[in-house]
Order: structure tokens, then sequence, then C-alpha cells
């Protein structure tokens, strides 16, 4: 399979105070890393692409890895996480979804063992696209107070032959929450939905 | 602390690769925002020194939290620029006294040097809305590598009643400069211009 490709690399932070009401004692994080990567199948139709999720494991663990320092390097303090990829117009919605064992894997292993699925988005679109990358708690789908998103994405990225591979990790739940639902103190099935 | 923040973002940018051909050492450029309350919503005010207190908090708040993202030394920043963005129930010239009377003393001060103008831009406007921070070269505004602008936005900022203010921060300029002008090297870096 083709080798990785790395144009460009960001990082984006939120510390979340309050939204209008009680100032949190310690801030709400919520961040997101994207790399910007050339698409080696671009343009064309290629039958046999599973082969590069393999090529992507090891940005996917530099990345989750470099989330992580981004938010103060502790594994232990992150709570959510989510993933997305948006694919240049010269490429195929398939092609984002190369994306989910690495980046998945990358962060359950920088992690230290997660056991929720990691949810994500995905798209085609051109320079400039916004993606909501949605975000659960690490552990268990179904803690109500932890269910987030993230607005990402660049000016100028992707182009038509790119990707544009993000993760996204948070510190914890909503700075409001008060929807009810399951808690993340009462998490006890381990099978990462409860 | 003046200003009633709601929350704080950290956006860093590495670019490796520009035009095909590798950026080496990567440019890379920091913006940090804050989204305020603004005290002067909905209603005319005459004095506004408040606004001009809290620009001079955010100038070394946002400073700090640019140069750490980059994980380098103040003196090692090499442009900056700023921008602010004033919600709908607001004025521009509640922008212009957060950005012009005292926010650069201690922008300055953080980064150690700063004879040029920090180049500005500032609107108004909803939710999402987008601010192109001007970048110029710190010690001389002529240095024509480093002329450029860094995007930011947050989906859910500014609301009616807030305020967002960014400093942009880079250790470099543009990735391949190659339109001649004034080169870093020969900065005299005394009137701020050349």
């Amino acid at each position: 399979m083709p080798s990785v490709e790395l144009r460009k690399r960001a990082i984006q932070i939120e510390e979340v105070f309050h939204e209008g009401g009680p100032v949190a004692t310690i801030p709400y994080r919520r961040a997101a890393i994207l790399a910007v990567i050339k698409n080696p199948f671009a343009g064309r139709y290629v039958e046999h692409i599973v082969g590069f999720s393999d090529d992507l494991k090891p940005l996917g663990l530099e990345m989750a890895k470099a989330l992580i320092d981004a938010l103060g390097g502790d594994p232990k303090s992150i709570e959510g996480y989510g993933k997305g990829a948006i694919v240049g117009a010269a490429g195929e919605i398939e092609h984002g979804a190369l994306w989910h064992v690495p980046g998945g894997y990358a962060m359950r292993e920088a992690l230290g063992g997660a056991l929720a699925i990691v949810p994500s988005a995905k798209k085609v679109a051109g320079v400039g696209a916004r993606l909501d990358v949605p975000i659960t708690h690490i552990d268990a789908s179904y803690v109500r107070s932890h269910f987030d998103a993230i607005e990402v994405g660049l000016v100028d990225a992707p182009r038509s032959d790119e990707m544009l591979l993000a993760l996204a990790m948070t510190t914890g739940a909503r700075v409001h929450n008060r929807a009810g639902g399951l808690k993340a103190s009462e998490i006890k099935a381990r099978d990462g939905l409860r | 602390m003046k200003a009633e923040i709601r929350k704080l973002a950290t956006f860093v940018e590495e670019t490796r690769e520009e035009g095909g051909r590798a950026v080496d050492p990567p440019t890379r450029r920091a913006a940090a925002v804050a989204v305020i309350k603004n005290p002067f919503a909905g209603r005319y005010v005459e004095d506004l020194s408040e606004l001009m207190d809290i620009g001079e908090e955010l100038g070394g708040l946002l400073t700090e939290k640019a140069i750490a993202a980059l994980g380098i030394a103040g003196d090692r920043a090499e442009s900056y620029g700023k921008a602010a963005a004033v919600g709908e129930n607001g004025e521009l010239e509640h922008a212009a006294a957060i950005l012009h009377p005292k926010l650069g003393a201690p922008v300055r001060k953080a980064l150690s040097k700063g004879a040029a103008l920090i180049p500005s831009s500032k609107k108004r406007g909803g939710p999402g809305v987008t601010l192109d921070i001007p970048l110029g070269h710190k010690d001389a505004a002529f240095v024509r590598s480093h002329f450029d602008g860094m995007e930011v936005r947050l989906n859910d900022a500014p609301r009616a009643n807030e305020i967002m203010v960014a400093v942009a921060i880079t250790d470099s300029g543009r990735p391949h400069p190659r339109v001649g002008g004034l080169k870093k090297d020969e900065i005299k870096g005394v009137d701020g211009l050349r």
C-alpha cells in the first residue's frame, strides 16, 4: 500500500468555564487533532484499499498521543472521544471509512483501554468544509452527560486529492449537564454500552 | 479578572508540505481565543475604559496561551496579530476598545519585544462568524515573508451579548516565501517598520 503523505497537522482546544449557568470548578475541555494527508486513491476506482488502514496506524497513534498531551498529558483525565474524516472531492466516502480501525484503536491504545465504540462522522466535501465530530463516554456509550460534539475543519483542506482525519477527546461531562440518563458513576456492565 | 470568560480556545497549525514541497522545519502558528461577556451589550455607554482594561488582561492571557501551545519561549515568536468579533447586541467600538488602547503592551512583554504595530481586524457577527486575524512580523512590519492571516471560528460564539477576542502568534513566516521584499535577517527593528 502507498505511504502516508502528511501535509499539515492542527490541534484545537476549547476550555468551557460556563454556558450561562454556574461557573465550573474545573473547566470542561474539548479538543481535536486534525491531519491532512494525501488520498492515495483519489481520482480513480481502486478495489483493494483496506491495506491502507494498516498504513494509517502509526499516524493514528501519534495523533492520539499528541491530543492527550495537548489536554495535559494524563490519559486518565480523558472521558469522552470521537473521530471523523472529510474526504476531498476526488475521493469516495469509502476512503474515509479506512479511518475507523486505525483512529479508534489508536485512541484505545493511547488511553490504556476504553470499552465503548468510538462514535464517528464522515463526508466527502470541499476545501473549508466543517465536520461535527460526535463524542461519547469512552467506556459506556449510554452515559448521557458525555454526549457531545466538536466542530472541526481547516480553511485550506481537504483539497480534492486529500483526506482530513480527525480525533476528538473531552475531559468530562457537558458543563451544565442535567438531562438525566445513565451517569458515569453508574457504569456497571463493562460491555461498552452501560 | 474584569473579563467574564465563558470559554477559551486554542488553535495550532503546523504545515509540513506546501505546493508539493516539504516545509522543513514546518511553519507553525497558533491562535488563542477568549469568549467574554460584553458588559455594554444592548446599551450605549460613553466611557469604554472597562473594556480597555479587559483588553489588557486578555493581551497577556491569550499571548501566554498561544506561545504555550507553540511550545516556544516568547522571544522565539516571529509574527503576531489580533482580532475581535462583537455579538449582535454590541458596537464595533467595543471591539476597538478591547484591541487598541491596552492589549498590545502585555503581548509585547510576553514576547520580550515587538516594535511593529500589531495588525488587527474586527467585525460584528453571530455565532460561527469567521475571524481572519492578520499577521505581520513583530519587529518590522515590512518583512514581506511574514504577511499572512489565520482564520479562526467557534460555532457557538459570539452570542448576542458576547465578544470573541483573538491573538495569533507564529514562530515562522509563510511556507516557501519567494515574493521578495525585506527579509527577516535584514531587520533593524528600531522603528517597527524595517
